[in-house]
C-alpha cells in the first residue's frame, strides 16, 4: 500500500520550498522503489514549521518540519514512509509527532480553519469528507429571514477590522428591495502582517465559496464578487479553479443543488493600493474606477456596488458561516467573551519566533499569544512593542499585555484588535521611527481624497522628522497633537481618521524614542 | 441638488435654534437658508455641482454622532441637533484643514489669484496666514510642493503649465479638492481631467498627463470657472510671474453670448472698459456653463482691424475681392467720412435707385446676430421704406426649410420644446446635427442626459463627439435621409408602433401617409441609406415605443435640395408616434445664430411679417399698415439666393446688408460675388470689412453684441437681454441707430430713443411676445414665449392640446426620397459637406478675429477619412486641392476617423479657402435653401491640381 505523504502547497510553503521538497520527495522514492502517495495540502498555519510534511499513519498524521529538499533523502533513510516513525523514536531531528498533538495546533480552537492543512484545497470530495457543505445543506431549508437570525444570534461581528455585527448588515441588505443584490468579499488583506485571508483561500477555497453562497440566499444576492489584492495570484488560481469545480458540481451557478436558487462568483484582482480594502473605496475599485473612498452615508448595504444593495464582508467572516449554519449559531456564541463572540483568527508576524496563524477564543491574553504560542522574538532579544490590527492600530507596551482579547476591551485603552494582525518588535524598534512610519504609510496609502489625510499626514511625517532632530521639540509635539487631532475629525474615512492612534500611542507609552537623537543628524 | 419643496418640510435645530429643512436638503444648505455661509471649498454652491466632501472644511457636529459630518453632503433630518458655529471642535477641525492647506499655497501675493474663494474662505475663518506658515513650515520652503511627482511628470516646472493660450494651470495652488474633474466629467461631460496618483502625489491631469494645450481640452474653460483656489485660471487675469486677481475687474455686466442659438447667459469682467474675462450665468439654456467661444472669443470688438469710422469707397477703385487688401487698413480702397455723409450717401444711392426704378430694385439682408429691435427696424424699414417685402437674412442658409416643413405641417415655425427637455426623455435622437461642435452646451445636457439613461440614437453620414455617449450612432449614405426616415415610418406603421389615440386626436392625414410609405420598407430602402435593415427596425421601435421620446436637427437635415422633405419625415415620425406636446418629447430643430429665432420671429422674412403672419393675407397687412401708418406691398419678397440671381438679372440694383456676409456665406461664391460687384449701390454695415463689404459702396461701422442693449431669442424661444459692456470704439454706432438714421432719410419719422422703445413697438405687432415686457426681461433675465401671464412662466413645451393650425390638428406630410442635385460620378467621385468647427462661427468675421479662437484653429483644413487620406498619398497637414464645377480651393488636409470615405468636410469660415466657392446653389423649392451638405468633388494632392 503507497503511504499518503502530504507537502504543503499554499504561498508560505512555496516561498519556503515546499515544491523542491515534493519533486525530491517523489524522485527519491522512485529511486529507492517506495510506494507513495504524494497530496499537496494547504498549509496548517504553523508558518515556522515550513514546509510541513506529514505522514498518514494508523496513528494519524504525523509532523516533520521544517523540511528542505536536502533533508529529504535523510529522512527516508530514517524511515520517513515506514508507517511507525515517531517522534523521539528514530531520533531525527525534524520529526515532530502527530501533527494534532503538538501544543502549537493542540491548544488553537479552530473553528474557520478547522479543514485547513488536512484537505486538498481543490478536492470537493475532500471538502465534503471533513464536513464541508454541511452549512449550505441547512441554509438550503431556511428562509432568507432565518439565515439572516442565525447569523444575528453567532453574534459574529466583521472580522475586516471594524467589527460590525454581520447579521445586522445583511439584515439591511436583506431590506432593502432591489433588482440586483451583490455579496462582495473583502479580500484586499492589506494589514501588515496579516494572511489569515490568503490561508484561507488558499488552503480552504471552498469554505468561502460556501460562506458566500449562504450570505447570498440569505440576502437574495445573485452575483458575488471576490475583490482579492493582486499580490496573491496563487489565490486568485486556486480560487478560479475553485469557483469552477464548484459550477460543474452544481454548488454555484443558477439552480444550487437543485434548489431553484442562483448564485454566481467571480474573483477580481486589485490594483496594490492599500486603501482598496476599505469598503468604499474597494466598491469604486470594483466598478472600474479609481480608489475613491465614498462618503456614508449611503451604506453600501443600501447603495452599494453598482449604486445596489450590497454586503461587504471580509474572508474571515464569510468564512465563518458555514460553521455557524452547520453547527448552530449556540455553537458559535458559546465560544468567546462580552460582546466578542467565537474565535478570532491572529497572525503572529514581525520579530517572532513562531509565527503563523493562531485561531482562539477572544479572551486570551496578548501575553499568551506572544509567549506560548510566538515563543518570544526570533532575534532572542525582549520583547518592547507589539502592534495589533493593522497600520492603524495602537502600538502596546508591556505594561497592556494582559488585556484579553476583546473588542471592548482593546478600545478602552485606545487600540483595536482589527483583523486580528499581530506584529511584534524587540527592545532594539525605535517607537519613533515606527511612529513617523505610521505616518508615512497614510502619506502613500491614503486615496488622497481628504485634506485631514492627505496633507495632514505629510505633514505628520514632517513634524516627527523635526522632532526626532531635536527642532523645538515641545512645539512640534503640541503640533503633532493638532495634526492628529485634525486627521481624527476631519477625515472622511479611518485611514486619515485612525491614523493618529498609532501615532499617539508611541508618543504616550513610549516617550523617551522622540528625544534620542538620531544618527546622522 | 433638488430645491425643496415645501410639502416635504420639517425642523431642526441648529446652534441652538430651530430651523426648517426639507427631505434631500444638506446641512449646508439648510445652514445657508438660517443665514449662515459653512466655510466650503470643494463644494460649488451651483447648479450640476455633487458635493464630494473631500476638503473638510464644512465640518459640522450631530449630536449623538461620534465623528464630525461634512454638511455639504450630510442630508438633513428630521430633528437633528446641529453644532455649526457654535462647536468649538467643528471650529477647530475647519481651521485645522484651512491651515494644512494654506501652508501648502503659495503666499496669497505670490498666488495665482489673491482673490479666490480660498482666499476668501480663510479670511472667513480668520486664518492668520504668516503666523500658520510659521508653525507649520514645509519641508522645503520657497518652492511650495506637497507633491513631489508633479514637477517629475509636468514638462513645466513647478507645476506651472502655460500650454494652452486660454488657460493657466498652476498646481502649487491646487487643493485637489476635484471640482475641476467634476466641472469636466460630470458638468460639462468632456472627461478630459481626472486625477491620477495616491495619496499625497495625487495630482490633477489633462488625458493622460499631457500639457493641457496637448490634451482633448475643448476649451469650455467649466473647470477654470470651478476652481476655487486660482490653480486653474483664465490666461488673461495671470501675469508673467503668475500672479493675478480674479477681482481685478472694476464692474460686471450681465449679457448673452453673442455666438450660437443655445443662447447662454453670461457675464463680462471689465477693467478700464476691457473685457477681462467671461464668466457663465445661471441661465435656463446654460446652468453657468459656456463653450470655448462664448467663454473665451471675446476680444473680437477689439481687434485692429475693427472699423470704427464711416467709409466711402475711394473714385475709380473696382468692388471686388483684392487679394492684396488689408481690412485693418482700409484706406487703400476707402476714404473716411463723417456720419453725416455717410448716411447721406448711403441714403441717397437707395432713395436714388428707387426713385428711378420702382421699390422692386432695392433689396436689404438683416442680420441674425443683432437684437430682435434691430431686426424689427431693418424689415419695417425695407417694408416701409424701400417698400418692397425684398428682404431676407442667414435663416435662408440654415433653417427655412425646417421652418418651412414646420409651418406646413404643424403651424409654428419654433421648436415644440427646450433642450433642456431632453434631460425627460428615454430616447433622443440626433441627426444631421453636432451639437459638440455647433451647439456645445446644449451637448452638455444631452451627453448628462445620456449618463443618466436616455438612450441617444444619433443618425447622420458623419462620426462625432457625441458617438461615445450615444446608445446606438448609425451611419446612413449622404443625401439619403428621406429614405431612411420613410424606412422608419415604414417600420412603425407596418409594426403597428404608431399612437392611435394620439393620430386620431390631434393629427390628419395619417391614412394617407399609411398608404404612402408601405412600400418603403426597411429592405427596399436599405440600398438607398446604406444602414441594414434590422438597423432600422432597431431605431424606429426605440422612438416609437418610448414612453418619451424628442428629435433634435441641424442643418445636415435642412441644408438639402430635399431638407423641407427630411423635416416632414422628422415631423412625421413624431406625429405617428404621440412624441410631442408633453414633457420629454418634441421637435427640436437646433437654430445655429444667437438670434436667428429672433430676427425670423422680427420678420426678417420675405414671405411672413412679423411672427410668420404671410404678407399675402390682406387682413395681416391691414394690421400692419395700421400699425406702420404705411401701405405695403402684397408681394412676398425674394429670398437670400434669389436676390442674387435678380441682380444677376438686373431687377435689383441697390442693397443695404447689415452683419451679413453673402460674400462668404453664399453658396457658389462666384457666383454671389459677382451679383454683389455688379449692384449699382450697395451699403454696409458690419463690425470689419469683411468680404461683403468690400463690394460697397458706403461702410457702416457698427456695434458688436458686448456694446449695445437689445433682446434675443435663443433656439428654445427664450428671450433674453443683451446689454451693453463697452463703449462703442471710435465713431462706431449701435445697429438700430443707423437703421433709423437711413430710415429718417428715406423720410420715414422715426424716433427711437432706446431699443425699449422698439420692443414697446414689437409688443403690439408680435402675439408672441405677449406678456414679456422689457422690464421684466430685466428683471427675469429670460422669459420663454408663448408666455400666459405676466407673472407666470412661458411655455417649455407646447401643443399639448392643439396645434396652431386651422383645425387645430398636425398634418402628415408625406415624401419620396430624391437624389442630390448634384449626385457624384466618374468626373466629380466625392461627396463635399460644409459646416463649422468648435471654435469659429460662420464666416469668421468675429472668431477669427478672436485671439485664443484664432490660435487653437489658425488656418483652413479639410476633413477626411483616414483611408481617403491614404489613398490620395497625403499626409496630415499636407495640401489638398478640392475641385467641384463651380471652383477649387487648396487647404490642408486632416485625418479625421469620424468621417466616412468618399467625403470630405470644410468649414466655410476661411476667406483664404472659400468652401462656398464649391458649393451648389441648387434650391430646395419650398424652403429656398441651397444643398450646402452636398456637392460632388474632387479631390487631388495640391500639387497635381
Ligand atoms: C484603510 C482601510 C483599509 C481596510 N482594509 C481592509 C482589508 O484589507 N480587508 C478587509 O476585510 N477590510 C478592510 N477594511 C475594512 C472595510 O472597510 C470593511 O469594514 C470590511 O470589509 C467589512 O467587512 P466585515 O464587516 O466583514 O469586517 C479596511 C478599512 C479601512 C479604513
Ligand atoms: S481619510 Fe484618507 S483614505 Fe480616507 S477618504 Fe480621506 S483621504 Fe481617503
Ligand atoms: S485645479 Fe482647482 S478645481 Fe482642480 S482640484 Fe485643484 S484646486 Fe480643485
Ligand atoms: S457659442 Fe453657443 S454654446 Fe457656446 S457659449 Fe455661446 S451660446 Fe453657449
Ligand atoms: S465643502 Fe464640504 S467637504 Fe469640502
Amino acid at each position: 500500500m503507497s503511504v499518503r505523504v502530504f507537502v504543503p502547497r499554499d504561498t508560505t510553503a512555496l516561498s519556503l520550498g515546499a515544491d523542491a521538497v515534493a519533486a525530491r520527495l517523489e524522485r527519491e522514492a522512485r529511486a529507492r522503489g517506495l510506494a507513495l502517495t504524494l497530496v499537496r495540502n494547504g498549509s496548517r498555519g504553523a508558518a515556522w514549521l515550513e514546509p510541513l510534511v506529514e505522514v498518514e499513519t494508523a496513528n494519524g498524521r504525523l509532523a516533520f518540519g521544517p523540511v528542505i529538499a536536502e533533508d529529504i533523502p535523510g529522512l527516508l533513510d530514517a524511515g520517513l514512509l515506514d508507517g511507525d516513525l515517531l517522534a523521539g523514536d528514530t531520533g531525527h531531528p525534524l520529526a515532530l509527532g502527530p501533527t494534532e498533538a503538538l501544543p502549537w495546533f493542540a491548544r488553537q480552537q479552530r473553528l474557520t480553519f478547522a479543514r485547513i492543512g488536512l484537505t486538498d484545497p481543490l478536492s470537493i470530495a475532500d471538502y465534503l469528507a471533513h464536513d464541508g457543505y454541511r452549512g449550505l445543506e441547512t441554509a438550503l431549508t431556511r428562509t432568507p429571514q432565518e439565515l439572516v437570525e442565525e447569523v444575528k444570534a453567532s453574534g459574529l461581528r466583521g472580522r475586516g477590522g471594524a467589527a460590525f455585527p454581520t447579521g445586522i448588515k445583511w439584515q439591511t441588505v436583506l431590506d432593502t428591495p432591489a433588482d440586483q443584490k451583490y455579496i462582495v468579499c473583502n479580500a484586499d488583506e492589506g494589514d501588515s502582517g496579516t494572511f489569515a485571508d490568503r490561508l484561507a483561500m488558499e488552503c480552504d477555497p471552498y469554505l468561502l465559496i460556501e460562506g458566500m453562497t449562504i450570505a447570498g440566499l440569505a440576502v437574495g444576492a445573485t452575483q458575488g464578487y471576490i475583490y482579492l489584492r493582486s499580490e496573491y495570484p496563487l489565490a486568485k488560481t486556486i480560487l478560479d479553479a475553485a469557483i469552477a469545480h464548484a459550477e460543474a458540481a452544481g454548488y454555484l451557478g443558477d439552480d444550487i443543488r437543485g434548489s431553484g436558487h442562483a448564485f454566481h462568483l467571480e474573483v477580481r484582482l486589485g490594483a496594490g493600493a492599500y486603501i482598496c480594502g476599505e469598503e468604499t473605496s474597494l466598491l469604486e475599485s470594483l466598478e472600474g474606477k479609481r480608489g475613491l473612498v465614498r462618503f456614508k452615508p449611503p451604506l453600501p448595504a443600501i447603495e452599494g456596488l453598482f449604486g445596489r444593495p450590497t454586503v461587504v464582508n471580509n474572508v474571515l467572516s464569510l468564512a465563518a458561516v458555514p460553521f455557524i449554519l452547520a453547527e448552530g449559531a449556540q455553537a458559535y456564541a458559546d465560544v468567546g467573551m462580552g460582546r466578542s463572540r467565537g474565535t478570532l483568527a491572529l497572525q503572529l508576524a514581525g520579530n517572532v519566533k513562531r509565527g503563523g496563524l493562531v485561531e482562539l477564543a477572544f479572551g486570551a491574553s496578548l501575553r499568551t499569544l506572544m509567549e506560548e504560542f510566538g515563543g518570544g522574538t526570533a532575534s532572542g532579544r525582549p520583547l518592547r512593542a507589539v502592534q495589533v490590527g493593522g497600520p492603524l492600530c495602537a502600538y502596546l507596551p508591556e505594561s497592556q499585555w494582559d488585556l484579553p482579547l476583546d473588542y471592548e476591551a482593546f478600545a478602552e485603552v485606545g487600540a483595536g484588535v482589527g483583523h486580528g494582525g499581530v506584529v511584534m518588535f524587540d527592545d532594539s524598534v525605535d517607537m519613533a521611527e515606527q511612529a513617523r512610519f505610521s505616518m508615512e504609510f497614510c502619506k502613500t496609502e491614503s486615496c488622497g481624497k481628504c485634506t485631514p489625510c492627505r496633507i495632514g499626514s505629510t505633514r505628520g511625517v514632517e513634524v516627527i522628522d523635526r522632532i526626532r532632530a531635536g527642532e523645538n521639540r515641545a512645539a512640534n509635539l503640541a503640533l503633532l497633537g493638532e495634526l492628529c487631532e485634525t486627521m481624527e475629525d476631519g477625515s472622511l474615512c479611518a485611514m486619515g481618521g485612525m491614523t493618529p492612534f498609532p501615532v499617539r500611542s508611541a508618543l504616550t507609552h513610549f516617550p523617551d524614542d522622540f528625544r534620542r537623537p538620531v544618527e546622522g543628524d | 441638488m433638488t430645491e425643496p419643496s415645501s410639502s416635504t418640510g420639517f425642523t431642526l435645530t441648529l446652534d441652538g435654534v430651530e430651523v426648517s429643512a426639507y427631505r434631500g436638503e444638506t446641512l449646508w444648505q439648510v445652514a445657508k437658508r438660517a443665514g449662515e455661509t459653512i466655510p466650503h471649498l470643494c463644494f460649488k454652491d451651483a447648479s450640476g455641482y455633487r458635493a464630494d466632501g473631500n476638503c473638510r472644511a464644512c465640518m459640522v457636529e450631530i449630536e449623538g454622532e461620534r465623528a464630525l459630518a461634512a454638511s455639504c453632503l450630510r442630508e438633513a433630518a428630521p430633528g437633528m441637533v446641529v453644532k455649526s458655529a457654535d462647536s468649538e471642535r467643528a471650529r477647530t477641525a475647519r481651521e485645522g484643514v484651512m491651515e494644512l492647506l494654506l501652508v501648502d499655497q503659495p503666499a496669497r501675493d505670490d498666488s495665482p489669484d489673491r482673490s479666490s474663494h480660498f482666499w476668501a474662505m480663510a479670511d472667513q475663518l480668520a486664518i492668520d496666514a504668516t503666523a500658520v506658515r510659521e508653525r507649520l513650515p514645509t519641508r522645503r520652503q520657497g518652492a511650495v510642493h506637497h507633491v513631489a511627482p508633479r514637477e517629475d511628470s509636468l514638462t513645466h516646472a513647478q507645476g506651472h503649465d502655460d500650454s494652452h493660450s486660454a488657460m493657466r494651470v498652476n498646481l502649487d495652488a491646487c487643493i485637489e479638492c476635484n471640482l475641476c474633474v467634476r466641472a469636466c466629467r460630470e458638468v460639462q461631460v468632456n472627461d478630459v481631467i481626472g486625477l491620477a496618483h495616491r495619496g499625497s502625489a495625487s495630482k490633477i491631469v489633462f488625458d493622460f498627463d499631457d500639457p493641457m494645450g496637448d490634451s482633448t481640452c475643448v476649451a469650455c474653460g467649466e473647470c477654470v470657472q470651478a476652481c476655487p483656489t486660482g490653480a486653474l485660471m483664465p490666461a488673461t487675469l495671470v501675469d508673467q510671474a503668475g500672479h493675478g486677481d480674479s477681482a481685478a475687474a472694476d464692474r460686471r455686466v450681465d449679457s448673452v453670448c453673442p455666438y450660437c442659438g443655445v443662447g447662454c447667459q453670461l457675464t463680462y469682467h471689465i477693467k478700464d472698459d476691457e473685457i477681462l474675462f467671461v464668466e457663465g450665468r445661471d441661465g435656463p439654456s446654460n446652468a453657468n456653463r459656456l463653450c470655448v467661444k462664448g467663454r473665451f472669443g471675446y476680444d473680437y470688438p477689439r481687434h485692429p482691424s475693427r472699423l470704427t469710422t464711416p467709409l466711402i469707397r475711394k473714385p475709380r477703385i473696382a468692388k471686388g475681392i483684392d487679394p492684396a487688401f488689408d481690412p485693418a487698413n482700409p484706406l487703400t480702397h476707402f476714404r473716411e467720412a463723417s456720419w453725416d455723409e455717410a448716411l447721406d450717401v448711403a441714403a441717397r444711392g437707395l432713395v436714388d435707385l428707387k426713385a428711378a426704378h420702382g421699390p422692386a430694385a432695392l433689396a436689404g439682408f438683416g442680420s441674425a446676430k443683432c437684437s430682435n429691435e434691430e431686426a424689427w427696424l431693418f424689415q419695417k424699414l425695407v417694408r416701409t421704406g424701400f417698400g418692397s417685402n425684398h428682404v431676407d437674412h442667414c435663416t435662408r442658409l440654415c433653417h427655412a426649410s425646417s421652418v418651412a416643413a414646420l409651418m406646413e405641417c404643424i403651424g409654428s415655425g419654433a421648436v415644440t420644446a427646450s433642450f433642456m427637455q431632453a434631460s425627460e426623455a428615454d430616447v433622443v435622437i440626433l441627426t444631421g446635427c453636432n451639437p459638440a461642435v455647433n451647439h456645445p452646451v446644449a451637448a452638455t445636457f444631452f451627453k448628462q442626459a445620456a449618463k443618466r439613461g436616455t438612450k441617444i440614437l444619433i443618425l447622420d453620414p458623419r462620426g462625432q463627439a457625441l458617438d461615445a455617449y450615444a446608445h446606438r450612432s448609425v451611419r446612413f449614405s449622404p443625401g439619403a435621409d428621406v429614405a431612411l426616415f420613410n424606412a422608419m415610418l415604414n417600420v412603425i406603421i407596418t409594426e403597428g408602433l404608431y399612437d392611435e389615440a394620439y393620430i386620431a386626436q390631434h393629427t390628419e392625414g395619417f391614412e394617407a401617409l399609411e398608404a404612402h410609405v408601405v412600400d418603403m420598407t426597411p429592405e427596399a430602402m436599405s440600398g438607398l441609406c446604406g444602414v441594414e435593415p434590422e438597423t432600422i427596425r432597431e431605431v424606429a421601435r426605440l422612438y416609437a415605443t418610448a414612453e418619451r421620446a424628442m428629435i433634435f436637427w441641424g442643418m445636415g437635415i435642412s441644408q438639402h435640395t430635399h431638407g423641407t422633405d427630411n423635416a416632414r419625415c422628422l415631423i412625421s415620425l413624431a406625429l405617428a408616434c404621440g412624441q410631442t406636446g408633453r414633457p420629454g418629447t418634441g421637435l427640436h430643430p437646433l437654430r445655429g445664430q444667437n438670434n436667428v429665432q429672433g430676427a425670423s420671429d422680427a420678420g426678417l422674412i420675405p414671405m411672413v411679417m412679423p411672427d410668420y403672419q404671410p404678407v399675402s393675407d390682406a387682413q395681416v397687412r391691414a394690421a400692419f399698415e395700421e400699425l406702420w401708418n404705411t401701405p405695403l406691398d402684397p408681394e412676398p419678397g425674394l429670398t437670400v439666393v434669389e436676390i442674387m440671381d435678380a441682380i444677376h438679372a438686373g431687377t435689383i440694383k441697390g442693397m443695404y446688408i447689415q452683419g451679413e456676409n453673402p460674400a462668404m456665406s453664399d453658396p457658389d461664391l462666384e457666383h454671389a460675388r459677382q451679383a454683389l460687384g455688379e449692384l449699382e449701390h450697395l451699403v454696409v454695415q458690419d463690425l470689419f470689412v469683411t468680404e461683403t463689404a468690400q463690394f460697397a459702396d458706403v461702410i457702416l461701422p457698427a456695434s458688436a453684441w458686448p456694446e449695445k442693449d437689445g433682446s434675443v431669442t435663443n433656439t428654445n424661444r427664450q428671450v433674453q437681454l443683451g446689454r451693453a459692456a463697452l463703449p462703442l470704439p471710435g465713431q462706431a454706432k449701435p445697429d438700430w441707430w443707423i437703421i433709423q438714421e437711413i430710415a429718417k432719410r428715406f423720410g420715414l419719422g422715426w424716433d427711437y430713443q432706446h431699443p425699449r422703445d422698439v420692443f414697446a413697438e414689437m409688443k403690439r405687432g408680435m402675439p408672441s411676445l405677449d406678456h414679456i415686457s422689457w422690464e421684466r426681461l430685466e428683471r427675469e433675465q429670460s422669459v420663454t414665449y408663448p408666455c400666459p401671464a405676466e407673472d407666470a412662466p412661458g411655455a417649455d413645451v407646447v401643443f399639448s392640446d392643439a396645434f396652431p393650425t386651422a383645425s387645430g390638428r398636425a398634418k402628415f406630410s408625406p415624401t419620396r426620397p430624391l437624389p442630390p442635385d448634384e449626385p457624384v460620378d466618374d468626373a466629380f467621385p466625392t461627396v463635399l459637406t460644409t459646416g463649422r468647427q468648435l471654435e469659429h462661427w460662420h464666416t469668421g468675421s468675429m472668431t477669427r478675429r478672436a485671439t485664443v479662437l484664432d490660435d487653437l484653429e489658425p488656418e483652413a483644413v479639410a476633413s477626411l477619412a483616414p483611408g481617403e487620406l491614404a489613398r490620395l498619398g497625403l499626409a496630415p497637414g499636407d495640401a489638398l486641392t478640392i475641385t467641384t464645377r463651380r471652383g477649387a480651393i487648396t487647404l490642408r488636409a486632416r485625418i479625421d476617423p469620424a468621417m466616412p470615405e468618399g467625403m470630405v468636410f470644410v468649414p466655410f469660415c476661411y476667406g483664404e479657402a472659400a468652401a462656398n466657392l464649391l458649393t451648389n446653389p441648387a434650391l430646395d423649392p419650398y424652403g429656398k435653401i441651397p444643398e450646402f451638405k452636398y456637392a460632388a468633388c474632387r479631390l487631388s494632392p495640391a500639387d497635381a491640381a
